[in-house]
């Protein structure tokens, strides 16, 4: 690209991506932004510099080739676009929408360095979106079979990224998953209003018609072992079951009703549609003052989740200060935008029921910043006899969850650290059991789709291999 | 989809199923349960197996209507489809030879106690059973507690039939007696298993009950199902259903379980205009 386009190209502002008023927005469960138009698009692509060496490309842990998609979005060619990212990543409209694009592929986008970065999540969701909506997605064709089958365990990003990547290669697969639909946490646990499920479903369907076989309300482990499945006929084993157990503080009154886990209540909205009740038999408590205890990212779906039940107040309780809240800024800014209030520098010490039983109050400490920890943050502690009360009648417990144990106890040789991840092989993602290859959350702990995708990916190539060699 | 293949009314809205479930029922044990969804709106309620067929791929539940899942499944019938049934889902009931087990069961909870009793037997227990309901016409499984037990007791509230009383009174008496008993499992409405429990416990002998909190996923997943067990979080989906009764904080779960009282009122209510004249005299 000659400079003198470079400097015109640089002079384009970002292009704002529509959304949902927030004063509407949080009375629905509609997704929050629209998208890009294709005018948008095009000139939103046309802020890409085409580097010769992009550094967009090593942030994005699928490398997908992302001047290449983003010069075909420029030259108005969305389906081309939507195929060639699709190359890399099998769940585009996902990614597009979920990925922490500022830690990733935008944090070291050129463009970045002097101003803002190319939007380059949002177009990636525009050409999936177009591909999904103009009914142009292709179905790749597939090799002659190669006489091996590999059962998945888990029908999460990661379960699903091998299963895709695997019939491409020829081989049979088959996902077996707990629940009664396939996703994972992108079905329970994102909520509806920043993943549309029908766009996890329409994902899945397409990976239906290239032929991989997804056996719902399967529990593996306690239906099927992996012994059993490496003795019936399955060759290779890949174990993406994901995170298991929430974490509660063990403080007084946990239990009251009223205190939910971030899971549960996600659970109970999501994928059950309580937020539809009574036409959806599945009920959650809407609350008038709700409580969300955490500051990730499940304490803020939690929390915006919990505002679009209409009760009087939502708010965050969160023991460090702003500056350290985990969560990704843009999640923070519209839980403000939809009235999300925030309890900083805050401690739970305990819940206070009424004598039914129900949460009505919770005591909490007052915290300040003392010396940094371990995490290189700076360790909060309490203040002596700040305490006090907030009302309260919900509850929402996000502090992270264990892994999940079921396959580790059915399987006891495959080998888990001290937190019961399993343990592979980082290059591979192969176990400690010849033919079991795993990654995602079971294998990281809470990490993202996009990992969880990458290390499909890796465990495929892998599985590929040692189907063709055998060697271990 | 799961198919119902029959259906039996054990008692005034108690029915048993044969579902066709082939792999459950080739991998389930005694203790274990299954969570199922009738339809797309449905919500997943674990109900308990209480016994398989090998060869014609069936489990069989018994189910007691209580709210507005359970009375939609008591309507359905054998042909109908269940759109998800998982399982075999917790940990299947600890089994050895105790000497002298005592299985009691009361109200709904005999069709859990049943698979237990007759694996306890096959273990080479002497088995003596004890179950019990509010009147006659509420009493199940009879002859099949009989058939799996050594001896057996019954009890109703109203003295309709068997002993007038409490299942705890024939307990009590078996103790009083000089019974030398190994093992009590007892399963039943949450204020029978305290009581079954408290029976027990100056004697030390030990004790296991059947928790039934309220369920999400039933697979470790959401920590909807949490009970304070010896003053410890546990998880009935994975690490029960059956807990040292002697350790339950009892009045934690029944309020627990109280949680959505006016969703499920509410729900109930729909229903019942939907059906318009279906009666419902609980
Ligand atoms: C509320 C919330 C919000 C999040 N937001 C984001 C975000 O915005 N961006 C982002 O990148 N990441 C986000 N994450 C993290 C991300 O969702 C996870 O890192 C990712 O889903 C991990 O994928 P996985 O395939 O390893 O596991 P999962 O998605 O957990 O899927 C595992 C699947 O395996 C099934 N399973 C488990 N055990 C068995 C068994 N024994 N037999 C059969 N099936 C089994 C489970 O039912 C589940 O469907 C979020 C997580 C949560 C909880
Ligand atoms: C491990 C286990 C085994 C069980 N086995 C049996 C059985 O063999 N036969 C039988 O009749 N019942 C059994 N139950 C109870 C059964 O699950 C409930 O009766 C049923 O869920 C009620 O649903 P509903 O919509 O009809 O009633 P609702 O009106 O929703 O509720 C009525 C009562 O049932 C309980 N309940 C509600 N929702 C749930 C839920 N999702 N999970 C668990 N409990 C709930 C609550 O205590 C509530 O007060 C078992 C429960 C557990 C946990
Ligand atoms: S998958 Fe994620 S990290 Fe990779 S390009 Fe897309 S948004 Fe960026
Ligand atoms: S680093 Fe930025 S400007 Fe360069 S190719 Fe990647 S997206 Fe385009
Ligand atoms: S029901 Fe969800 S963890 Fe037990």
């Amino acid at each position: 690209m000659d400079p003198k386009e470079t400097k015109e190209r640089m002079k384009i502002p970002k292009q704002v991506m529509p959304e949902q008023d927030p004063g509407e927005r949080v009375k629905n469960f509609f997704e929050v932004p629209y998208g890009y138009t294709a005018e948008q698009a095009m000139e939103e692509a046309k802020r890409c510099i085409q580097c010769k060496k992009p550094l967009c490309v090593g942030g994005c842990p699928v490398n997908i080739d992302i001047p290449w998609f983003i010069r075909l979005i420029s030259e108005g060619k969305f389906v081309e676009a939507a195929h060639k990212i699709k190359e890399s990543n099998g769940l585009p409209a996902v990614c597009g929408r979920v990925c922490p694009q500022e830690d990733q592929c935008e944090k070291v986008c050129i463009i970045g360095k002097k101003g803002e970065p190319v939007s380059i999540g949002r177009l990636e969701r525009f050409a999936a979106d177009y591909e999904r909506e103009h009914g142009e997605v292709r179905i790749p064709e597939l090799p002659k079979w190669s006489g091996k089958k590999v059962s998945v365990v888990g029908a999460g990003p990661a379960g699903l990224t091998v299963a895709g990547d695997l019939v491409k290669k020829g081989h049979k697969v088959t996902v077996f998953e707990a629940l009664h639909t396939a996703g994972g946490v992108l079905m329970y646990g994102i909520p509806e209003f920043r993943l549309p499920k029908k766009i996890v479903q329409s994902e899945v369907e397409y990976l239906k018609r290239m032929g991989v076989d997804i056996v719902l309300n399967s529990v593996v482990g306690k239906l099927e072992t992996i012994d059993e499945f490496l003795s019936n006929g399955y060759s290779a084993v890949f174990v993406g079951s994901g995170a298991g157990l929430p974490y509660f503080m063990n403080i007084p009154g946990e239990n009251l009703a009223g205190v939910y886990a971030a899971n549960e209540y996600l659970t109970r909205v999501n994928l059950m549609k309580a937020y539809q009740f009574p036409e959806a038999d599945t009920p959650v408590i809407r609350g008038r003052k709700v409580v969300v205890i955490g500051g990730g990212n499940t304490a803020m779906d939690s929390a915006r989740t919990a505002l679009r039940l209409c009760p009087e107040e939502v708010s965050i309780v969160y023991r460090r200060s702003r500056e350290e809240l985990p969560a990704r800024v843009e999640e923070i800014h519209h839980g403000e935008e939809e009235g999300l209030k925030f309890r900083l520098l805050t401690n739970p010490k305990k819940f206070i029921g009424d004598k039914d039983g129900r949460l009505k109050a919770i005591e909490c400490v007052r915290m300040e910043l003392g010396e940094p920890d371990e995490s290189g943050r700076r360790r909060p502690v309490e203040v002596k006899g700040s305490e006090f009360c907030i009302d309260a009648d919900v509850a929402i417990v996000a502090i992270g969850n264990g892994a999940n144990p079921l396959i580790p106890q059915t399987t006891p040789d495959i080998k888990v650290n001290k937190w019961g991840n399993i343990t592979v092989n980082p290059d591979t993602g192969r176990t400690s059991k010849r033919g079991v290859f795993s990654g995602g959350d079971i294998v990281r702990g809470g990490a993202t789709v996009i990992l969880a995708m990458g290390d499909g990916k890796k465990a495929a190539d892998s599985i590929d291999e040692y189907l063709k060699t055998g060697v271990w | 989809m799961y198919e119902i293949t029959e259906k039996v009314e054990l008692a005034h809205t108690v029915y048993l199923f044969k579902i066709k479930a082939p792999l459950i029922a080739r991998k389930r044990k005694a203790g274990q349960f299954v969570v199922l969804r009738l339809n797309e709106h449905g919500e997943r309620i674990p109900l308990t197996i209480v016994d398989s067929d090998n060869a014609a791929g069936t489990i069989t539940i018994i189910v007691q209507e209580v709210g507005k899942t359970t009375a939609m499944l008591g309507d359905m019938g054998a042909g109908d489809n269940i759109l998800d049934v998982v399982g075999p889902l917790g940990r299947p009931t600890h089994i050895e030879n105790f000497g002298v087990a005592v299985c009691v069961g009361g109200g709904i909870g005999t069709a859990p106690v049943l698979p237990i009793a007759r694996a306890l037997k096959e273990a080479g227990n002497k088995v003596v059973s004890i179950i019990g309901a509010r009147n006659k016409g509420l009493l199940i499984l009879e002859k099949e507690m009989r058939e799996a037990s050594d001896t057996l007791y019954v009890t109703t509230d109203d003295g309709s039939y068997g002993h007038h009383g409490f299942v705890t009174q024939v307990l009590q008496n078996l103790i009083d007696e000089g019974m030398k008993i190994g093992f009590v499992v007892g399963i039943g409405p949450i204020p029978m298993m305290r009581a079954v429990s408290n029976t027990t416990k100056p004697y030390d002998i030990l004790t296991m009950v059947s928790l039934n909190p309220i369920m999400v996923d039933g697979t470790g997943m959401c920590g909807a199902c949490r009970v304070t067990v010896g003053g410890k979080n546990q998880f009935v989906c994975v690490d029960g259903p059956e807990f040292n009764g002697h350790e339950v904080n009892y009045e934690e779960l029944i309020l627990r379980n109280r949680s959505y009282m006016k969703e499920e009122k509410m729900a109930m209510e729909e229903l019942t205009y939907h059906e318009g004249a279906k009666c419902y005299d609980k």
